[in-house]
């Protein structure tokens, strides 16, 4: 008998007992649900970290100072008094820096936080992303405006009191008017909006569109951080072949700048999107590392149970097995039978489990801001375990069957 | 030379199917060693019709798992169409068992799920013959005992009778060289007794051989020859002339 054929008489088997079809493969079905829902969403974080949080949190080929990690995931005091200590970073260090820095690139200085701004007619939006930046910031972020301009140069040196609005701000306070030239007050202060962001999408489910942005120079300086002191320096090079470069040359000049001796540690950051990634690639390997042992226990209770079923079924269909002898099955022929059964069967589990899994990450997926992926190598693991769940727990009962004495077995009541 | 007034008679020069010499089947029970088969000769040419009587532990069974190689023999020999058997593996006896040996039991033994055809199909499966080729066999096989309208049917949805065909059907369906029957009236009221017992008749004429295990008279008439056993051995062996209840034939006393 051909195997698609086999196939589909087990599956005849499989219809005729639902029920205890779906207990059976119950355990398959857990097991490969959770893999493919954790590798899903695990893929799908990786995706999401290379490709939006790295290009929008850092910029692309750029290299960041702070006074502190952006990503924190050490809870250790002693480390956590130490970045208290160090000293802050201000617009002349910005300025002192881009003096020096002969790797080719553009230096962007921002401090961002959260604020209300308020528009005409009474109406405001609160938790808006206040940023003061210099004008390099939007070509550095890679952030495009589709009305209007983006502030210069001369501008963030005059302190100009003119504003780049997100989406979501220019809706909310204009609805359907033109917001260009109108006047808005961030923080109370007043600016002219001169440009609308297109829109940025959202990132960990926090908007990008809800977002101003003014010249750091401007009044917002001393509200988005104290006064002439920065979140972070973002120096962005031509090409990814310079980072190397420009990380040396500005981890150089700044230990220069804050007078580090030779044996004293960096008392500032330096950041590249890739090493932030760092700490992800730790989790995803950590999760990597847990999750064959929690998909392996459901599994091993799955393959019990289909053993167990399996040696019910043989023992139910023991004339059936007699019969099947007598007419000339051999003992291969009766292996196989039951091996393709409970492969069958279990195979069916990875299949639903697959598809669980697949809609649970996608439920994940909608409810919070991560992303998932579902990728073809998860697919084909899901059901390469299914089957082979069912053909290691059918081995036995299989053997089994195939063992029985034809004679006693049409026997048997 | 065969006329119709003795129908399918074997002759001398029929060649044998059937050959045991000094069979003996023993089994052990606990510490004691039952003798089942206690050395049996038994020759069976090519178009007989034969029926194996005796009471209950007399060994009918024994010679039957034997004769159809469901079983091995703890000593003598055994061949079936010229082939030694006795020494066979249990794969090899499945061979054997497709190739030469059509089964027809006193339950049916038919699979309750599988259509008429998926059941009388099911011998060819592990003939290893085309799904295509299987149903064609399949069906002719099941117009042959007239349930050519049946075969989509399940075996709940059939009669006693119509079961016993369709297993009769299987049993036909890889032209075995013997019809091994152990009580296939066994289980059926004797108006559809009749029916089957005609059916033998009817293979019998067309030249198939039969070996029918029964231990009522009236089945056993049916035989042209009959072989009674008593405990473990060859009590006697009989022809007769074949008793056909509802048509029997103007002057067939010859």
């Amino acid at each position: 008998m051909k195997l698609g054929e086999a196939v589909r008489t087990a599956l005849e088997m499989i219809g005729a007992h639902k029920l205890r079809s779906f207990f059976t493969i119950l355990g398959t079905v857990v097991g490969v649900t959770f893999l493919i829902a954790v590798i899903t969403l695990i893929q799908g974080m990786d995706v999401y970290m290379e490709e939006e949080f790295a290009g929008r949190i850092f910029g692309v080929n750029s290299v960041m100072v702070r006074r502190t990690p952006s990503v924190q995931i050490s809870g250790d005091p002693d480390f956590r008094r130490q970045l208290r200590q160090r000293p802050s970073l201000q617009f002349e260090d910005a300025e002192w820096l881009a003096e020096r820095i002969e790797t080719p690139g553009v230096i962007a200085i921002s401090s961002t936080r959260g604020g209300r701004v308020d528009g005409p007619d009474g109406r405001s939006i609160d938790g808006v992303r206040i940023t003061g930046a210099s004008a390099s910031y939007f070509r550095v972020r890679s952030m495009n405006v589709e009305q209007g301009r983006a502030f210069q140069q001369q501008e963030d040196d005059s302190s100009a009191p003119v504003a780049v609005i997100g989406r979501d701000v220019a809706d909310r306070l204009f609805e359907d008017t033109n917001p260009l030239g109108k006047t808005i007050r961030i923080q109370g202060f007043s600016y002219q909006v001169i440009g609308v962001l297109e829109r940025q999408g959202s990132l960990f489910g926090m908007s990008m569109d809800a977002q101003v942005i003014a010249p750091a120079t401007s009044r917002l300086n001393g509200f988005v951080n104290n006064r002439n002191i920065l979140d972070e320096v973002t120096y962005q090079v031509p090409d990814a072949r310079y980072l190397p470069a420009a990380m040396v040359e500005i981890e150089g000049w700044m230990r220069i700048r804050n007078q580090l001796l030779p044996n004293e540690p960096n008392n500032f950051e330096i950041e590249t999107a890739e090493a932030s990634l760092a700490f992800w690639t730790r989790v995803s390997q950590i999760m990597f590392v847990a999750l064959p042992g929690l998909v392996g226990i459901s599994l091993v209770v799955g393959a019990i149970v289909i053993m167990n079923i399996m040696l019910v079924s043989v023992t139910e269909r023991t004339r059936e097995i007699g019969l099947r002898k007598s007419l000339g099955a051999r003992r291969r022929d009766i292996v196989r039978q039951f091996l393709i059964e409970a492969g069958t069967l279990s195979g069916l589990g990875g299949l639903i489990g697959i598809g669980l899994g697949a809609g649970l990450a996608a439920l994940v997926a909608a409810l919070s801001p991560l992303p998932a992926s579902l990728a073809p190598w998860a697919v084909a693991l899901g059901l390469f375990l299914g089957v082979g769940v069912g053909l290691a727990a059918g081995a036995y009962p299989a053997y089994r069957a195939a063992g029985l004495d034809p004679i006693e077995a049409l026997r048997h009541e | 030379m065969i006329s119709w007034t003795e129908p399918g008679r074997a002759n001398s020069e029929s060649p044998l199917v059937i050959e045991t010499r000094a069979l003996e089947r023993h089994y052990r029970l606990g510490a004691e060693t039952v003798r089942a088969l206690r050395g049996v000769d038994l020759a069976i040419r090519k178009n007989e019709y034969v029926a194996v009587m005796g009471p209950s532990g007399s060994g009918k069974s024994t010679l039957m798992n034997l004769i159809g190689c469901l079983d091995s023999p703890t000593a003598g020999e055994y061949w079936l169409n010229g082939q030694p058997v006795s020494g066979l593996t249990d794969d090899q006896l499945a061979q054997v068992r497709n190739r030469e040996i059509g089964f027809v039991f006193q339950t049916f033994n038919l699979l309750p799920r599988a259509t008429a055809l998926g059941n009388v199909a099911l011998p060819l499966i592990y003939a290893g013959v085309s799904r295509d080729e299987r149903e064609e066999r399949a069906a002719a096989a099941l117009r042959a005992v007239d349930l050519g309208d049946r075969m989509e049917h399940r075996p709940n949805e059939l009669s006693g009778g119509q079961r016993q065909r369709v297993a009769i059907a299987r049993a036909l369906v890889t032209h075995p060289s013997i019809l091994l029957a152990d009580e296939p009236t066994g289980n059926l009221d004797s108006g559809t007794s009749e029916e089957i017992m005609l059916l033998f008749d009817q293979l019998h004429d067309e030249g198939q051989t039969i070996v029918m295990v029964t231990h009522e008279r009236d089945i056993a008439a049916r035989a042209e020859r009959v072989v009674t056993l008593r405990d473990g051995l060859i009590a006697s062996d009989e022809p007769q002339v074949p008793t056909r209840l509802s048509h029997v034939p103007e002057g067939s006393s010859g």
